[in-house]
């Protein structure tokens, strides 16, 4: 068996065995081998096909997230404006109102007063009336009760009283 | 492009690293054989150490598998011839230059013997016997079907899951292959030749590496595997071949009228030289690489028969860091060798059927035509 020539069993024997090789190799091993492969490549390509997808599906919920925020905000301002708003001008109302019923009732107050002020006025000018005419009735009668008095008196009256 | 500089790096490695391994064993080679030859002259006395005949001993194939001396492992030996038909026997009735039916085992090869017990060389008969490349091409064959049967049921076991075991110790060298190798030389339509690549790749390795384990054949370092192995790549490049990989040989393009002449012969050996070429490199790197570490190793023992035991003990420290260095080099060839073969059969046939591209022709292949 020489070194640079080929012995015609080992060919044999190899083309055999390397095809038979082969061939069961490529049935057994290599298909499943590669099929699992190409089937986990994929997979974990479609995986991260999909994680890119859903990080993209969240960037524009997101967007849509802070959109409906921001109007929400803004809707809010306008809500609280709008309250802040009524309150200022039901509270300037009733101050308005408040005023001009305690003007009213002043009013009223001062015309009631004057008109007791009246009353009490012509009462007591009544009274002094009575009450003078009671004093000059006692004093007159008094003056009155000797004759001397009376004569002086009317003759006084008469002086006075100059007919002209 | 990092990974297209990468190969090319690693192509390059390749290339020096089995020339130099080449054109060492052939040094190795010729000084055995001349060595061996002088020995035979001189009629050496018995019992005198050969070491040009202990590593022809051992590089080449054997009836019988001998795993130390004294300790043989007997094949059987299938003969056939037309007046005989098929003989089958073990190979230990041959053993020690015994006759046996009238064949007779010289050096390694069985010859006829007449009756006065002379060598007929025109006896005709064919010998398939299941000699010890056989028997390792055997074995190496019942290793890859239950490794890889386990790597295949692995994948079923685990489907969708992470691999587990030896399928994950060999998922990357299979990806390697179908990533490095076959989809960037074949391009789009590698999955028509992933199964061989892949058979190739690990056919190779495992028996490159099962050759350097001691006493193990030396299969892939035989001339007759390595020719079978580049036949099929050639026959595969050859019925894969497209019309513009004829085309390319009859006429290639670019090369002025006056040069065809020259560049159609040129292209038509080139045809051949691929495949020769792979034989060659894969035969003689790992030739080589058995021939250097049991050369080193047979210099113990010349010491012992030029210094005594004295020199023999003192210089096999040396000695055997040298063949541990060399068997870790041996380790790297192995690999090596295998990526090679496989890588310039992916690109044979990638020439073979790429689709023609007026714009990138001639460098889409980078390094095909260096070889």
């Amino acid at each position: 068996m020489d070194l640079l020539t080929p012995d015609l069993g080992l060919l044999f024997w190899q083309v055999v065995v390397f095809l038979g090789l082969f061939l069961i190799l490529r049935a057994f091993a290599w298909k499943p081998i590669t099929e699992s492969l190409n089937e986990r490549e994929n997979n974990i390509q479609s995986a991260l096909d999909l994680a890119e997808k859903t990080r993209l599906e969240m960037t524009a919920l997101k967007a849509d997230n802070e959109k409906l925020l921001a109007q929400a905000r803004s809707e809010r301002e306008a809500i609280l404006r709008g309250a802040k708003e009524t309150a200022d001008k039901m509270m300037a109302d009733t101050r308005e109102k408040a005023e001009s019923e305690g003007k009213r009732i002043l009013e009223q107050a001062r015309e009631s007063m004057q008109n007791e002020r009246q009353a009490l006025v012509m009462q007591m000018k009544k009274e002094v009336v009575t009450l003078s005419l009671d004093i000059a009735e006692k004093v007159l009668r008094k003056e009155l009760s000797d004759k001397s008095a009376q004569e002086k008196l009317v003759t006084d009256l008469v002086s006075n009283s100059r007919l002209n | 492009m990092m990974r297209l500089s990468i190969n090319k790096f690693l192509l390059a490695t390749a290339l020096i690293l089995s020339s130099l391994v080449g054109a060492r064993a052939q040094e190795h080679n010729q000084e055995g054989e001349a060595h061996a030859q002088h020995e035979g002259e001189a009629a050496a006395p018995k019992g005198k150490f050969n070491v040009g005949e202990m590593i022809m001993h051992h590089i080449k194939d054997d009836h019988g598998w001998e795993f130390a001396h004294g300790l043989t492992l007997p094949l059987p030996v299938i003969l056939y011839s037309k007046d005989r038909g098929l003989e089958v026997f073990s190979s230990s009735q041959l053993a020690h230059g015994h006759e046996y039916n009238g064949y007779k085992n010289e050096h390694g090869k069985i010859h006829r013997v007449d009756a006065a017990g002379k060598v007929d060389h025109e006896a005709k008969f064919y010998n398939f016997s299941i000699t010890k490349n056989v028997a390792s091409l055997l074995l190496s064959a019942v290793i890859m079907i239950l490794v890889f049967s386990a790597v295949s049921s692995g994948y079923a076991k685990n489907k969708g899951k992470a691999p587990k075991g030896i399928q994950s110790f060999l998922e990357p060298i299979i990806l390697f292959v179908r990533d490095e190798i076959a989809k960037p030389s074949i391009g789009p339509k590698y999955t028509k030749f992933l199964p061989y690549l892949l058979t190739l790749f690990f056919f190779i390795l495992i028996n490159n590496l099962l050759g350097l384990l001691p006493g193990a054949a030396n299969l892939t370092g035989n001339i007759a595997v390595t020719l079978v192995l580049s036949v099929i790549t050639f026959l595969i490049v050859t019925f894969s071949g497209n019309k513009h990989y004829w085309l390319h040989i009859l006429k290639p393009t670019g090369v002025p009228v006056a040069l065809l002449p020259i560049m159609i012969p040129v292209e038509i050996v080139g045809v051949f030289m691929k495949p020769l070429s792979l034989m060659i490199r894969l035969f003689a790197n790992i030739t080589a690489g058995h021939i250097i570490i049991l050369s080193l190793l047979g210099l113990i023992f010349m010491a012992n028969h030029m210094g005594g035991m004295g020199t023999s003990i003192a210089i096999s420290p040396v000695v055997l860091f040298f063949t541990l260095f060399l068997n870790l080099i041996e380790l790297l060839v192995a690999f090596l060798q295998a990526f090679i073969f496989t890588l310039l059969t992916a690109m044979y046939i990638g020439s073979a059927v790429e689709e023609h591209h007026e714009a990138d022709h001639g460098i889409g292949y980078e390094g095909v035509e260096a070889h």
